[in-house]
């Protein structure tokens, strides 16, 4: 006959040395793990609820300003760094780790009305409402030891005054034009001092610009008139226009599809469009219930944020419809602008209260270096809420935001209206001879008419 | 010569072929069990989006299943135990303790032992979860905790009453005594910390380990749950089938089964108040029920001299032989104790759930046995008899490898405090406790029924009354099988066949009975229409 039986001598299953780390002895067996879906059910809801409390976006706010804040550049040679100009005519640069000014760059009569840098990082461009635009040189150093804060003024390398008033600049990508709106579209080089291009399509003042990523002679515009237009800087006149019922603030290309923008639209919702088909949009994110001032992708292309004049900061999924997140705090203002770091996990948002506020882009993300146990154990309480967020507690808890009260009603005075509108189409439809109103998609409901 | 170098190639490749092929059976079998379940049928999607998301997380779980076989198949430190025949001649089950113990290593023949302690008894006992500490209680009050591992007795004590069972909570730190008016639960030094006196004069102790539940069945037949982390009372239950010490839990699903004296074995979880599941096992009194750890085995056995195997997902017995038994359990490999008297037999399924006789044990003449149960992680079956506690050696019935993450037999404080920490972040409600726990976050299906169009049922009744003409009828005398009685007969047959499929036609068209109702259609004298319910 032959016998065995378990026989486990205990120096084998532990450590020797207590300096050891304990034996970790593995079996997957299903089989010993009984109720498994159970228990997972029940750690998603935990960690969902985890999630929730942990939630804690708002790190700090800059203040400075003694305006409002009027547009923010990001300088993709230094993480940390970020401009602003206000509404006084003042520019600042920020160093967002020690949440001070660096430095900053007097000149601007007026408001100052965009800011931009140029792929090397080393020019800053900004302009105004009192007809000029400057160069900066942009101090580096500075940013590497900032223990000497509160900064110094700087001098602008060149000031052009020009004939209108402006609106928006945009820097080219590895390029050395620059793009500047306001009455007309006006493309510049560095090294001159007037533009070398102009554009003028309808006389209604252009609001925003925007160098394509991918391409770097194609922008986009957004104007008064309820435009978005493209233009191709190869060509000598714009390519194509589009007309909606309501104007776009602002507009963003997405930087790892670079075919496609999203415009930040007066109307409180954004829409995403591909710039190769303006017929009508691919996605419509609502959740604001005010205009929204300002969009901002984040590196990744995933995801984008937005500031509202309702006072929120909303975070959407490229392609989702509804917001994932919704910052606000008690103090903050209308928001005029808005930025994603280049790492993708903070927010820079301007408002009208003179502050610049960083925010985190994942709320309940933990700041810091992660030990590779506790990264595998977030991503495995992200895979099990992912898998059970269809079940309705967990679900509860993950959509659950605290809104302030006059936001939520706005919310759902507009839920009611929009209710309304439909039912009246809907009446209208069933009382008109059939055929006559063809059900228009909401994607294309927006759009007048494309122009080309 | 090298002809003969030659000879053997053939038969050794042929041999080489026939291990690669085994090893890949046995790899496919190790994959079906990782990979829990089949895959999702993703053609008969419609959407691109979803189906390419969930073909690519499908592939994700075939990745993960392989390699957790694989790590099954190289990297387990330990192996199966085991009892096997080198000849047709030798039975394992004459094969006796004695020679089981002769045979093994050294550290193992240590592990049986008998202890004698005539005063207190009969005894009946408990095992952790991951199989280290025991705990047994004498019927005359005698409780002790002891280590398994090093054999050591960490506390004794008598409670100077009866002492009905005794039960682990979630650790070795804690241990709920069913006494004699009342359960209560005492800390591993022997302080008493808790009397459960809502529980009554309970009987039986079971203790589900996820949900930190503690049942208990009472004397007079209430079954009563009780949260141990918070002290709620979750749910107490009237079974209504008279008194009954037969309680077992399910470890598949947490349902608690109760054997009961009319041959009922009733299933129960805490938000019902009905059983979820009754089922007439014996023709007398149900002595003891045992789960299979797959959850999909329930043995049984009663008064009337038969234990019952059967298939949990039909309900239908797949085994049943003659024998008594006062006590059953499954070990973690399947195999099947049974006591009766002073002799234990062990069961093996000899393959397609026939189950054999495995192993026989004999205890001196007279002993009683109360209890047996295997120990976790172990090849051993521990006894609780009327002379003391007994444990034997039983080759292949505990699972060789476990996990330091679900029951770690050799866990230091600091692990056990860990995974107290642990456990309790993951208790589960008591909502989870159902008949199949894989239904959770499943879809339910649709309850509609489907109806039979209007042409299949006219097929369906042209059919039958086919058949109905043809009947063959038998042949009748004194004139009752006249050609006009037969006719008539006949017409009978057909009307009848004929009936349910002129009701399925009125469920279908949803016609209302020819029968008019009163008020509605009929106009009434007007002397009776004040009587008539007015409509509003």
């Amino acid at each position: 006959m032959r016998v065995k039986v378990i026989s486990r001598s205990t120096d084998e299953f532990t450590r020797e040395r207590s300096q050891d780390l304990q034996k970790v002895f593995r079996n997957y067996d299903p089989a010993l793990r009984t109720q498994e879906k159970a228990v997972e059910y029940t750690r998603a809801l935990n960690a969902a609820k985890l999630e929730k409390i942990f939630a804690r976006p708002f790190i700090g706010a800059m203040d400075g300003h003694v305006d409002a804040v009027s547009c923010m550049a990001k300088n993709p040679n230094y993480l940390k760094a970020i401009f602003s100009g206000s509404m006084d005519g003042d520019i600042r640069l920020w160093d967002i780790a020690a949440r001070k000014t660096v430095c900053q760059f007097p000149g601007h009569q007026g408001a100052v009305r965009g800011l931009a840098t140029s792929t090397d990082g080393d020019l800053l461009v900004s302009c105004g409402v009192d007809c000029t635009v400057r160069l900066w040189k942009v101090p580096m150093l500075k940013m590497v030891n900032t223990n000497d804060a509160i900064g110094d003024a700087s001098q602008p390398s060149a000031v052009y005054t020009w004939k209108h008033a402006f609106w928006g600049v945009d820097h080219q990508w590895d390029g050395n034009l620059f793009a500047t709106v306001g009455a007309q579209v006006d493309i510049w080089d560095q090294n001159r001092s007037e533009p070398i291009n102009s554009f003028e399509w309808g006389k209604d003042t252009v609001l925003s610009v925007r160098f394509n990523p991918g391409e770097p002679d194609v922008l986009i515009t957004s104007a008064s008139d309820r435009s978005i237009s493209l233009y191709d800087l190869r060509m000598s006149s714009p390519a194509r226009k589009l007309i909606m019922k309501t104007r776009c603030n602002s507009i963003c290309w997405n930087p790892r599809e670079p075919m496609n923008f999203t415009a930040a639209n007066e109307d409180t919702n954004c829409y995403s469009f591909d710039a190769r088909k303006l017929d009508e949009a691919k996605v419509v994110h609502k959740g604001h219930v005010s205009a929204v001032m300002d969009i901002d992708y984040s590196p990744t292309g995933r995801e984008f944020v937005t500031g509202s004049y309702d006072r929120t900061v909303r975070i959407f999924q490229y392609n989702g419809d509804h917001s994932r997140e919704i910052y606000h705090t008690k103090r903050m203002q209308r928001v005029f602008c808005v930025k994603y770091t280049y790492d993708g996990t903070y927010l820079v948002s301007g408002s009208d209260d003179t502050n610049l506020r960083l925010w985190k882009s994942k709320a309940s993300e933990q700041l810091g270096v992660l030990l590779p146990r506790e990264r595998r154990k977030q991503e495995y309480l992200d895979a099990v809420k992912e898998r059970y967020k269809h079940l309705p507690e967990v679900k509860r808890i993950v959509r659950h935001r605290h809104l302030p009260k006059p936001i939520y009603k706005a919310a759902n005075l507009r839920r009611t209206m929009i209710e309304a509108e439909n039912r009246k189409e809907e009446r209208r439809r069933a009382h008109s001879a059939p055929g006559s109103m063809p059900e228009q998609p909401f994607r294309k409901r927006r759009i007048i008419k494309e122009v080309e | 010569m090298a002809m003969a170098s030659a000879k053997p190639e053939p038969a050794q490749k042929a041999m080489e072929g026939g291990e690669q092929e085994a090893a890949a059976d046995e790899m496919e079998k190790k994959l079906h069990k990782y990979s829990r379940g089949k895959a999702a049928n993703l053609g008969a999607l419609r959407d691109k989006k979803l189906r390419g998301q969930l073909a690519a997380r499908e592939k994700l779980y075939g990745h993960s299943a392989k390699a957790a076989a694989l790590a099954d198949t190289w990297l387990l430190p330990t192996g199966l135990g085991y009892l096997e025949p080198e000849d047709d001649l030798e039975k394992t089950y004459r094969y006796k303790q004695e020679s089981v113990v002769k045979e093994v290593d050294l550290l193992s023949s240590r592990k049986p032992f008998d202890m004698i302690l005539p005063l207190l008894g009969p005894y009946t006992l408990g095992y952790t979860g991951n199989g280290r500490y025991m705990v047994v209680g004498g019927r005359k009050g005698h409780i002790a905790m002891m280590d398994m591992l090093n054999l050591e007795l960490i506390k004794e004590f008598q409670v100077r009453e009866t002492v009905r069972d005794v039960a682990f909570l979630h650790n070795e730190q804690l241990y709920a005594v069913a006494q004699k008016k009342y359960p209560y639960i005492y800390n591993r030094h022997g302080t008493e910390i808790h009397c459960l006196k809502e529980h009554g004069k309970s009987l039986k102790l079971q203790f589900l380990e996820k949900h930190f539940l503690l049942a208990s069945i009472n004397s007079f037949g209430q079954l009563h749950y009780q949260d141990v982390s918070t002290g709620e009372m979750v749910a107490n239950y009237r079974t209504g089938l008279g008194r009954t010490d037969v309680m077992r839990v399910n470890p598949y699903n947490a349902v608690i089964s109760l054997g009961h004296a009319g041959g009922k074995v009733t299933m129960w979880k805490p938000t019902s108040v009905k059983p979820l599941v009754t089922m007439l096992c014996h023709s007398g009194p149900v002595t003891a029920v045992a789960f299979d750890r797959g959850g999909h085995l329930m043995a049984t056995s009663g008064v009337d001299r038969k234990i019952k195997i059967w298939d949990l997902r039909k309900y239908e017995v797949i085994n049943s032989f003659a024998a008594r038994a006062q006590s059953l359990d499954f070990s973690q490999k399947g195999l099947l104790a049974c006591s009766n008297g002073s002799q234990v037999e062990i069961f093996r399924d000899a393959g397609s759930q026939d189950y054999k006789i495995y192993m026989q044990h004999r205890m001196v003449k007279g002993y009683q046995i109360g209890k047996v149960l295997f120990r976790p992680y172990e090849d051993i079956l521990g006894i609780g008899h009327s002379m003391g506690l007994s444990s034997i050696l039983v080759p292949g019935s505990g699972e060789p490898n476990f996990d330091t993450f679900v029951d770690n037999p050799i866990e230091t404080s600091k692990q056990r405090r860990e995974k107290e920490v642990q456990s309790l972040l993951n208790k589960l409600q008591p909502e989870t406790i159902m008949l199949n726990p894989n239904m959770i976050a499943t879809v339910r299906p649709s309850r509609k029924k489907e109806k039979k169009t209007k042409k299949e049922i006219e097929e369906e009744m042209e059919d039958a009354v086919e058949a109905a003409k043809n009947a063959e009828f038998k042949k009748k005398t004194k004139g009752r099988s006249k050609a006009s009685k037969r006719a008539k007969k006949r017409e009978e047959e057909v009307l009848k066949a004929k009936r349910p499929f002129l009701e399925q036609y009125k469920e279908n068209e949803g016609r209302p009975d020819k029968k008019q109702r009163v008020g509605e259609e009929i106009k009434l004298p007007k002397a009776l229409q004040r009587f008539a319910k007015s409509r509003q």
